[in-house]
């Protein structure tokens, strides 16, 4: 897919000025605030950004799966065209695991610990189509296959605790595939696993993703995972979108100067081992947040101007970024 | 799996063993039956005979070990006062006391767990609070005065259930059943819901604790992410796990009620074995106290072993602690 196609075919996701708060005694925290995103079919995304930066928020919003104190307060997410905070619960519920599937971050958690594998893949399958178990059962093993799990039939039997983490985490991404999405939201679905597993996973859902035309977006706080994969990178700070476009052009001219930290702190093959550059400072603690660039109070660019909260700035047909004072230099 | 099985009956021997030794010397210590055996009036030397015949005047060791030859065999020596063979009587009041206790645990079950998990679902809910402010009144009343109120309120007030007795009852086998008569279930009613009642409190506190933790997890989240129905959710995906810790202390307590049903079966004269115990304390009937006391420990030991075995069913991972 070329750069061009991306833009000009009509969004299978739209998301515009989303915001999800959460009510708590020490006041609003606003997880997702003002988050913009646009996928086109098939497209890859990568949404990336340290812990607490409200990527997972951002994902079960799109989902419809808030439960209080949080709350959509505004925004707008359209889904092939149709709006899903306007939806009814049951509307939402049979686009949920159907046009919209989900991995989580942790494998040992996703499957319910007391049914069998099958029970929880046939359920899927039966919750949006009206098959016999039989065929669920057989769409079910055509799909462990398909992404990688030897010996399936003998799989289907087993309970979560039989499996290891890696094998959990590819039958949670299988039954994210199994009614054929259009869209999947794989929340740092790699990060429990070890390295070599972890590539193995990410280039087997590329390939799936790229051969079914599934749409992917992507999340996690390692840019370096991100890089290989993604079509289009969104990278998130403190409930915003703070920088967006082609992965390599973001990952070789990083406009802001908190993604430019990103990639710094990213071990290249000559400083693997070498200790990494941190960004300073921590996330701030979204309560205290105010008007401003939350990123002002670790940025080495911050001027008076920074006080007051940047906007979006375009740059050609697919950079996005906020900021006052962009790394301007494309000369590393 | 029956190597588990085994190696608990084995387990449950030595206890058994245990037990017999310190019940046998706590009763001995207890006082002395004789006063009990023979009319205030009789010489030394028909104590002596009495005492000489029932084997008392030997040392507390030699006894012990009679004892536990012919428990061994199955017979726990006669009542010193009806001459009755021990373990009859207990038998014989033993379905009274299985049939309210189990009627208390199945009222307690069928009302604690939808409350539970209804109060677990929406905690902040105006009827979640009612119904935890109504599980601490029906978990820190005492049972004899709930039985009282129970009384007063439907019994004399309102005439409609009565207060004393099993009621008619019906042959089933070598057991009497009052559940089985209109009138046995009246019987049954209040005192059931006096002892089911404390049960119930606890056991919505619990599957309101196990709700909100288990609501919580990732693949709750999961399941709706899914698509599932909220129906299924909750039948299946939450349910079952919910039912672990259910089952644990529903099983404690139905063993805790059964062994110890004393307070409500003297409120409502239920002629069950709590009653049994405590005139045979009272009594200083040493055959029927052993013989209660080691029956008791007996049906706990097999109780938790059923436990155990239910765990097994519904938690999968626990049977695997149990392969080896
Ligand atoms: N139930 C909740 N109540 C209050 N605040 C919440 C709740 N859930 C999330 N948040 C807040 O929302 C913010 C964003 O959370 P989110 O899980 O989206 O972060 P994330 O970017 O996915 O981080 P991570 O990489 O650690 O998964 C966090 O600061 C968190 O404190
Ligand atoms: S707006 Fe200012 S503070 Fe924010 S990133 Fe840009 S330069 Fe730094
Ligand atoms: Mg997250």
């Amino acid at each position: 897919m070329t750069p061009g196609q991306t833009t000009t075919s009509a969004p299978l996701l739209r998301v515009q000025n989303l915001k999800t708060h959460f009510h708590t005694r020490q006041g609003a925290v606003k997880a997702v605030d003002g988050v913009d995103l646009e996928l086109a079919p098939g497209e890859i995304l990568g949404l990336v950004g340290e812990s607490g930066s409200g990527k997972s928020i951002t994902g079960f919003s799109i989902l419809g799966l808030i439960d209080p104190p949080g709350r959509i307060v505004d925004g707008n997410i359209e889904f092939d065209g149709r709006d899903l905070l306007a939806m009814k619960e049951r509307e939402l519920r049979s686009l949920r695991g159907n046009d919209i599937a989900v991995v989580f971050q942790d494998p040992s958690m996703t499957l319910n610990p007391v049914l069998r594998v099958d029970t929880q893949m046939i359920e899927a399958v039966r919750a949006h189509e009206k098959v016999s178990i039989e065929a669920a059962r057989q769409r079910a093993r055509d799909v462990l296959v398909k992404v990688g799990i030897p010996s399936p039939d003998e799989r289907l039997r087993c309970y979560p605790f039989e499996l290891s983490g890696g094998m959990r985490q590819r039958i949670a991404i299988a039954i994210a595939l199994l009614n054929r999405p259009r869209l999947i939201i794989a929340d740092e679905p790699t990060t429990a696993l070890d390295v070599s597993i972890q590539g193995q996973i990410i280039h087997e859902v590329r390939s799936l993703c790229r051969e079914t035309g599934t749409a992917l977006i992507w999340v996690t706080h390692d840019l370096a995972v991100i890089a290989g994969l993604a079509d289009r990178i969104a990278v998130m700070y403190a409930g915003r979108i703070v920088e967006t476009g082609e992965t390599d052009e973001v990952i070789h001219r990083p406009m802001h100067p908190y993604t430019r930290g990103l990639i710094e702190s990213v071990p290249s093959g000559s400083t693997r081992g070498a200790r990494l550059h941190q960004i300073e400072g921590m996330t701030p603690s979204l309560p205290e947040l105010g008007e401003g660039c939350a990123f002002r109070d670790r940025c080495h660019r911050a001027t008076d101007q920074c006080r007051v909260t940047p906007d979006v700035t375009l740059l050609g047909d697919t950079r996005e970024f906020r900021c006052w004072h962009p790394e301007t230099g494309g000369e590393q | 799996m029956s190597t588990f099985v085994i190696n608990r009956l084995l387990q449950a021997f030595l206890v058994l063993l245990v037990m017999s030794v310190l019940v046998f010397v706590g009763i001995y210590l207890v006082g002395d039956p004789i006063s009990m055996l023979v009319s205030p009036e009789a010489t030394d030397l028909e104590r002596d005979a009495v005492r000489e015949s029932f084997g008392l005047d030997r040392p507390i060791f030699v006894q012990y070990v009679t004892f536990l030859g012919s428990a061994l065999q199955g017979d726990f020596g006669r009542s010193f006062l009806t001459g009755e063979p021990a373990l009859q009587l207990i038998l014989e009041r033993m379905p009274a006391t299985v049939e309210l206790v189990g009627f208390a645990m199945f009222f307690s079950v069928v009302i604690g767990v939808p409350l539970g998990i209804i109060a677990g679902l929406r905690p902040e809910a105006t009827y979640s609070k009612v119904i935890m402010t109504g599980s601490i009144f029906g978990f820190s009343l005492p049972t004899f005065w709930v039985g009282m109120v129970l009384i007063m309120l439907f019994a004399v007030q309102l005439g409609i259930l009565p207060t004393s007795g099993r009621g008619e009852t019906v042959q089933v086998g070598a057991i009497e059943l009052s559940i089985l008569t209109l009138d046995g279930l009246r019987h049954l009613i209040l005192p059931a819901l006096t002892l089911g009642l404390t049960k119930a409190s606890l056991i919505i506190r619990v599957t309101r604790a196990a709700t909100r933790e288990i609501q919580a997890m990732d693949y709750i989240k999961f399941a709706r992410a899914k698509g599932l129905s909220s129906s299924r959710i909750l039948r299946v995906h939450l349910l079952k796990n919910v039912l672990i810790p259910i089952i644990t202390v529903a099983g404690l307590e139905f063993g805790q009620a059964l062994a110890f049903a004393v307070v409500t079966e003297t409120v409502f004269s239920w002629p069950g074995m709590g009653k049994l115990l405590i005139d045979s304390i009272l009594t200083l009937d040493r055959p029927v106290v052993v013989a209660y006391v080691l029956i008791m420990v007996l049906f706990l030991v097999l109780l938790n072993l059923v436990i155990d075995l239910l765990y097994m069913v519904i938690d999968p991972s626990s049977r695997e602690k149990v392969r080896d």
